[in-house]
């Protein structure tokens, strides 16, 4: 059959073969990603001319922020996924995912604030990204509460699966109601100012972060997919053999 | 020799669906959730009285200047209005899980996602409607003006049919867990700032005066995609916590 290699995915002992063979390939390409990409950012691009050094936050802030979304979609495509097929490593997968996608949200608000002190003159302001990003480490925070709180893997796998799908959903609906509330409250601010398309020593360096955080976080999740993966296998016969023991 | 005419029990297991329609066994529930809470008013009447409470809070922690709180009564009404309705989301299912109820729905053969929705709407019908008609003599309170008090009353009309059906979601996935309280209200208050921000501003168009048919056809937007998609997520979610 040609698509065997499918089924395979849902397989405990594949998968934490093929997470322990990759995870190497994934850090070290991420490391040096992210080594370029600092070194090119903060070193070779030259200052903004309104915003001085103080634009460099950039190259941690924006990688962050993509990943904060893109991971709470991968984590509700893996919920899904686990809830249609009863597919336990699709579970494993996006219990993995939310403590690492509650950390990149955590930066990308903390790095968004950090920036927001020179440049509106306070650390917090309640611009409409910034208040999607907190609405999303919610999500986040009710996403692993949920689990946390029910003992039982299987149901707090199915569980919080309808949960993450839920708001998945919710996503798009809340970041455009407050992105509507905030244009109510107040003019355009900086954060408006018409972005000059980036000159490519400022843009390349970004796109290696990019590159560099996503790298990252697959790396992070395959150690974690592992480590969720041996949790819940701990009685399989596999294991032993999987970890020589 | 003649069998005296069948009585249809809907929820009897195995009951052939052809007998008892959807609509029927969702309106026999209905009714049923209904009789029950009234023959407890004083449990209906506690998101009421939390409710003017909480709104009472703005007044004393602010200032007794109508002309001050005017400008944080949209904020205040919902404020109230969601916590209350939040708190009522306690007996949404708690009672029916713990005496099987709820498990025998499941059972029952009749659409779960009808009987939920149902529920939800007994529950709208006993929280969001009261919320609704109460709304307004708040309002007052906090300096608007009477003419403000019709658009007050179907923006939070409406919003609160929102409320409950994320509530309701929230409410079955927290099923199973012990002191559920601070965790439900993490699960549903993020999802439900669409409704307060929409439902705030219609308020707050409301008292100011102007056109108030935009945000209110939003927050009846978004009631109409929660009727059509909430109930199949708390159904799902039920079923999940009573495995």
């Amino acid at each position: 059959m040609r698509f065997t290699w499918f089924h395979r995915l849902g397989s405990p002992p594949y998968i934490y073969g093929l997470a322990r063979r990759l995870t190497p390939w994934f850090a070290w390409s991420a490391a040096l990603l992210i080594a370029g990409g600092v070194w090119g950012g903060l070193v070779l691009a030259p200052p903004d001319y309104q915003q001085g050094d103080g634009f460099r936050i950039i190259y941690v802030h924006a990688p962050s922020a993509w990943l904060s979304l893109m991971v709470y979609t991968s984590m509700a495509v893996a919920a899904a996924v686990g809830l249609i097929w009863r597919i336990k490593v699709a579970h494993a997968l996006a219990a993995s995912c939310a403590p690492i996608g509650a950390s990149f949200t955590v930066a990308a608000l903390v790095t968004g604030s950090l920036w927001g002190q020179p440049m509106w003159g306070t650390y917090w302001q309640w611009d409409p990204r910034l208040t999607s990003e907190l609405v999303l480490l919610f999500l986040y925070l009710g996403y692993m509460g949920l689990r946390a709180g029910i003992e039982d893997t299987q149901r707090a796998d199915r569980a919080s699966a309808v949960l993450a799908v839920v708001g998945v959903v919710n996503v798009p609906i809340i970041h455009y109601s407050v992105t509507w509330w905030n244009s109510l409250h107040q003019a355009p601010s900086v954060m408006r100012l018409a972005k000059p398309t980036m000159a490519a020593s400022m843009l390349v360096p970004l796109l290696v972060m990019f590159l560099g955080f996503t790298l990252l976080f697959l790396a992070l999740v395959l150690v974690r997919l592992r480590a969720e993966i041996l949790a819940r296998e701990r009685s399989s016969s596999w294991i032993r053999e999987a970890l020589g023991a | 020799m003649n069998s005296a005419p069948a009585v249809i029990d809907p929820f009897a297991v195995g009951a052939p669906e052809a007998e008892v329609g959807a609509l029927a066994a969702a309106a026999l529930a209905l009714a049923r959730d209904l009789k029950l809470a009234f023959r407890r008013p004083a449990q209906l009447l506690q998101p009421l009285a939390f409710f003017a409470l909480v709104t009472m809070l703005f007044p004393l922690s602010i200032s007794p200047e109508l002309s001050q709180l005017r400008l944080v009564a949209p904020g205040a009404l919902w404020a109230a209005a969601l916590l209350a309705s939040l708190l009522a989301l306690e007996f949404l299912f708690r009672d029916d899980a713990q005496d099987g109820t709820l498990e025998q729905y499941a059972l029952s053969g009749q659409s779960l996602t009808a009987l939920l929705f149902a529920k939800t709407a007994a529950h709208w019908l006993l929280t969001g409607l009261p919320l609704a008609l109460m709304a307004p003599i708040a309002a007052l309170a906090l300096g608007a003006p009477t003419s403000a008090l019709p658009g007050i009353i179907a923006a939070v009309g409406l919003g609160s049919v929102t409320l409950s059906l994320i509530g309701a979601i929230g409410a079955a996935l927290t099923l199973g867990i012990r002191r559920s309280g601070v965790l439900l209200s993490l699960l549903t208050l993020p999802l439900s700032l669409p409704v307060l921000i929409f439902g705030a501003r219609a308020t707050q168009v409301a008292i100011s005066g102007g056109a108030i048919i935009a945000p209110l056809e939003l927050l009846a937007a978004m009631a109409v995609f929660g009727v059509t998609l909430a109930p199949l997520a708390a159904a799902a979610a039920v079923r999940i916590s009573l495995e």
